[in-house]
């Protein structure tokens, strides 16, 4: 076979592909980041504890009262945005009169409490959830193996970014929710109830960490300390593409994911930091980030 | 369990970090041995709460106590980090009239806990690390290395895998003390029988998502991987692998250190007709099976070689103890390797002058479905490896305690 | 941006009455140097390298209003260089904590010009990105040993004269780094330097037209934050005669911003209360089985909805409160 830079095609392929998933978790999970900033300027750091949520919903959802994957897709994200909406209510929408810095704070002690419980009671050696059997096994494609699971977490990714990005931009309902990020009081005289809007959009982007949860179960074990490290990740992905931009959300998580997979097969040792240096890049360059407005 | 700083401080305060005490009896009326491994995390199903059950069944041969002294167990968990493994043996050690500390898996935690033990005095009994640097480079004359170690490992499956054909290696490597132990000891063995590695690769510990490594595995043109890893590790790595069509594709898997909880985890369907060396089986004979059978009474599992080789270790501890009528950690060490090792673990093993405990390790194939006849009847033991055989001669292991 | 981070009480400590804060420092001064007879040295060791690591990232969030997420990398950093230089080269200990010092020193200048580019939220989550970076190439770097991290660190002489294997001199020049740390940090607040700093935190865009070069000041106060935050990781190594992963992680600069909350930002002694009591409720908690992850969790939760002053905070505005 051919083979590119040295690099044979296998290789080459696989590690687009695996950066093609990564980076669909990195769209995905900055998209929710995105939303939320967007609507109530709230760095979300439980998003990750959020996205592990999702994961072990679907676990106990199968464990317990033997629902399978494709409506633990649907019942997940629910749940944790159900339980994102009672953190709001009670706890996060105290703190918006407050400088940012303390829902930052208020969202990583939320973190760590769900982290914990999780890690006390599960341990850390990640309990296995199987892939849904209408998705194993794979296609070989002659230049690479594509396990069916993984081609789906892509599609799957995509569909729903695309969505977000269509509900927020193009539907009525996105409008006014651009509308109240830029002039909560002006939109709250016309009549619409922003604080509503508020808790909903903060439980529709936990919905999103949620969904991504699930979507991670099969691949990356259900695992209490899944979503500590990859939050890091987002936030610098979410630096990068600039705050409260979706499509620039989206965009980076792929773009970056690719990035990341490139890096693995010339030079791997630099692969976990590639996407920091970037930040430290754009933000020398464009501190806003790509897609970003200075607010 | 742990006494707080603070009442233990009043009244050692004035020794601490100095030497343990040496004294004609048994120290402070208690032999207290901590067992300091993984409670929860990616080790904790082969070393965990079964030590300490164990521990505990080998003070029971004593009837719970020595010359009238109680022997107690305390539990610590490392979560596989060496500065809490080290924070811990201190803590215990200085303030807490700990004794002995046993298995400590994860083999940068052992090391660390070795400088502390050496430098305290005190004995420390290792079953679950790996590697052979605790009876090497970093010997200590109080740190005992009893149940593998990564030589054992590379002399039993690595040369079974080469004679079964395979030839060209590549190895897939935790990235720390044991795992690059692990690859040396193995690509060592390979290399003096005529064979060649191909490539490695390096993945921390605890990787959940192994696809990017198996697919640089996989572009290697290998005819093994070799797994240099283990708990938690091992199994997501062997689980990918037929996920991602490797195994399926031709090329073999050879687990290079694999334990009975990691077979029970996989499933004989994924990891039928695997190769692994191991100190202990509890289908072996009669003694094993009735040590086990009361074992698995107690924590709901059958032992892995690292649970048998607490009890091992312990035992003799304890008989040492009561032989010397003290507990005073160079009396007892003597003791322990006047006397060679007699119980179910091991027939004849002996102590070596760099701390290595030498017994007979055996090689076995884990069954198919097929041929086992249920729950943990896993292994189908192939050959036995005389002492001699599986472990590094002491002159020849680098520990500067022998000359 | 202006803050209202609700500092509360930082301007009033300086109208506390002298003679009973000079009471209150001789006595703690006493209980310091009595405290090794009574409790186990280590445990305070450890007590005061974190009390330093607090107080030093309390300079950053308490009087110039940048909450720095990323500050493990200057602890760990400096530890990974401590440790190397004492074990590899054979430094004496004074002399690798100068160089764990300097190598934070310069991390912070690095990471400070990047970051101080973004303001607020940004920042803190530049920081932590930076930090990370930091946590990787820790993670790969062959001198910091990986997952093994560097054991068996000498501790050496002091000056090639006093043996620091002793636990009361190892103990003793400890809380001499960490008066001279503190000190400084005194010194620093109290000064021309420390005014504008603190005027820059209550409003950044007034200190630009009084026409102060905000930008440097701003690089400066997080430099120095740097450098004693690497003092403390340098000290450290030395007295566990460990460097390992857990320093540089991103839960170690999580642990930092907790203690400084709990014991009051903007306050010159609240993060040393902080430190005191979450290294205190960390060891008590390891002899137990409650999680100490839930439990740090839950104080920052009860700290940031109720409790923002901290302890030394609302101690200040209660006695403010009385005597008005």
């Amino acid at each position: 076979m051919f083979e590119l830079l040295g690099v044979p095609p296998q290789v080459l392929f696989g590690q687009l592909l695996l950066g093609l998933i990564n980076g669909s978790f990195y769209a995905l999970l900055s998209l929710g980041l995105a939303v939320i900033f967007g609507m109530l300027n709230v760095i979300n750091f439980a998003h990750g504890a959020q996205y592990m949520l999702g994961a072990f919903a679907a676990y106990l959802l199968g464990q317990y009262a033997g629902i399978g994957y494709w409506w633990s897709l649907l019942l997940a994200p629910l749940a944790v945005g159900a339980f994102g909406i009672v953190l709001e209510k009670t706890m996060l929408s105290r703190l918006y009169k407050l400088d940012h810095l303390y829902g930052l704070l208020l969202t990583f002690g939320l973190a760590l409490i769900i982290e914990g419980v999780f890690r006390q009671v599960y341990g850390v050696s990640g309990q296995p959830y199987p892939i849904p059997a209408l998705l194993q096994g794979g296609q070989n494609l002659g230049f690479m193996f594509l396990p069916n699971y993984r081609g789906w977490v892509i599609v799957a990714s995509l569909l729903i970014c695309l969505a977000t990005w269509y509900a927020i931009e193009r539907t009525r309902l996105g409008a006014y929710l651009r509308a109240a990020t830029e002039n909560p009081v002006l939109v709250q005289a016309f009549g619409i109830n922003v604080p509503v809007m508020i808790t909903l959009t903060y439980g529709f982007g936990v919905a999103l960490a949620g969904f991504a949860g699930v979507l991670a179960a099969p691949i990356y074990q259900v695992n209490p300390l899944m979503g500590s490290n990859l939050i890091i990740v987002v936030f610098a992905v979410v630096v990068i593409g600039g705050m409260g931009s979706i499509l620039g959300a989206i965009l980076t998580g792929f773009g970056l994911g690719i990035l990341e997979g490139l890096t693995k097969v010339f030079y791997p040792e630099a692969s976990n930091i590639v996407i920091f240096v970037v930040m430290a890049i754009v933000l020398l360059i464009k501190p806003a980030g790509l897609f970003g407005r200075e607010r | 369990m742990l006494k707080t700083f603070l009442l233990a401080g009043t009244a050692i305060a004035i020794g601490a970090g100095a030497a343990g005490s040496a004294s004609a009896q048994i120290s402070n009326d208690a032999v207290r041995i901590g067992v300091l491994n993984d409670r929860s995390g990616i080790y904790a199903d082969l070393s965990g709460e079964g030590s300490a059950v164990a521990a505990r069944m080998a003070a029971e041969e004593f009837g719970g106590n020595i010359a009238g002294a109680p022997i107690e167990i305390v539990v610590g968990d490392h979560q596989n980090k060496a500065d809490i493994a080290a924070n811990t043996a201190r803590q215990w050690v200085d303030t807490d009239n700990v004794d002995v500390v046993a298995d400590v898996p994860n083999s940068a935690a052992a090391l660390a806990v070795q400088e502390i033990m050496r430098d305290r005095k005190h004995i420390l009994l290792m079953s679950g690390p790996g590697s052979t640097d605790l009876t090497g480079k970093a010997c200590s004359p109080y740190g005992f290395h009893w149940t593998y170690d990564n030589y054992a490992m590379a002399a039993g499956t690595g040369r079974a895998m080469y004679e079964q054909g395979n030839e060209k290696w590549f190895f897939l490597t935790a990235d720390y003390a044991f795992g690059h132990s692990l690859e040396n000891e193995t690509t060592k063995m390979v290399q003096s029988l005529g064979g060649e590695v191909a490539g490695t690769v390096r993945h921390p510990l605890g990787t959940a998502d192994f696809s990017s490594f198996l697919l640089q595995a996989q572009g290697s043109g290998a005819d093994v991987i070799g797994l240099a890893n283990a708990g938690s590790d091992t199994t997501n790595a062997i689980k990918q692998a037929s996920e991602f069509g490797i195994t399926q594709a031709g090329q073999n898997l050879a687990g290079l250190l694999l334990f009975i909880t990691d077979v029970h985890a996989l499933g004989l369907e994924a990891a039928q007709d695997l190769m692994l060396t191991t100190g202990f089986y509890w289908d072996r004979d009669d003694a094993t099976r009735e040590w086990s059978a009361k074992f698995e009474s107690l924590h709901g599992s059958k032992p892995t070689m690292v649970h048998a080789g607490v009890y091992s270790a312990v035992r003799h501890y304890l008989q040492a103890v009561k032989d010397a009528g003290t507990d005073d950690a160079d009396a007892v060490s003597a003791k322990m390797r006047e006397m060679p090792v007699n119980d179910m673990f091991a027939s004849d093993g002996k102590i070596l002058p760099n701390g290595r405990m030498v017994h007979d390790m055996y090689l076995a194939r884990v069954k198919k479905p097929s041929e086992s006849q249920g729950p943990w009847d896993y292994y189908e033991i192939v050959s036995t490896m005389p002492a001699d055989q599986a472990f590094l001669a002491p002159a020849d292991s680098g520990c500067a305690l022998v000359n | 941006m202006a803050t209202n981070t609700q500092t509360a009480g930082t301007l009033r400590q300086d109208t506390i009455n002298p003679t009973a804060r000079n009471a209150l420092i001789v006595l703690g001064l006493a209980v310091a140097i009595a405290a090794p007879f009574v409790l186990y040295p280590v445990f305070l060791m450890k007590l005061l390298c974190f009390a330093l690591f607090a107080c030093a990232f309390n300079l950053l969030i308490g009087y110039v209003g940048l909450l720095s997420f990323g500050h493990a990398a200057f602890f760990g950093g400096a530890a990974y260089v401590t440790a190397h230089a004492a074990k590899v080269w054979g430094l004496t200990p004074e002399l690798a904590i100068l160089l764990g010092v300097a190598s934070a020193t310069l991390m912070g200048l690095v990471f400070g010009f990047i970051a101080i580019r973004r303001q607020g939220i940004y920042f803190a989550m530049v920081t932590l990105a930076l930090s990370q970076m930091v946590f990787f190439v820790a993670l790969q770097a062959p001198f910091t040993g990986g997952e093994d991290g560097i054991q068996a660190v000498p501790r050496g002489h002091l000056l090639g004269l006093i043996d620091l294997y002793v636990p009361l001199n190892m103990y003793y020049f400890v809380l001499a780094v960490f008066l001279f740390g503190f000190a400084l940090i005194w010194r620093t607040v109290e000064s021309p330097f420390g005014q504008v700093l603190k005027a820059i935190r209550e409003n950044e865009a007034r200190a630009v037209s009084l026409g102060y070069k905000v930008d440097r000041y701003k690089l400066m106060a997080f430099v120095m934050s740097a450098a004693l935050a690497g003092l403390a990781g340098g000290t450290k190594a030395l007295v566990f005669q460990l460097a390992s992963l857990t320093d540089v992680q991103w839960q170690m600069s999580g642990e930092v911003v907790l203690m400084t909350l709990l014991g009051g930002m903007g306050t010159l002694f609240g993060p040393v209360v902080g430190a005191a009591l979450v290294v205190t409720l960390q060891n008590y908690l390891a002899g137990t089985q409650l999680p100490v992850t839930v439990v740090t969790g839950a104080i920052f939760v009860v700290c940031v909805l109720l409790f923002r002053r901290g302890i030394v905070g609302e101690a200040l505005r209660l006695m403010g409160a009385k005597r008005n």
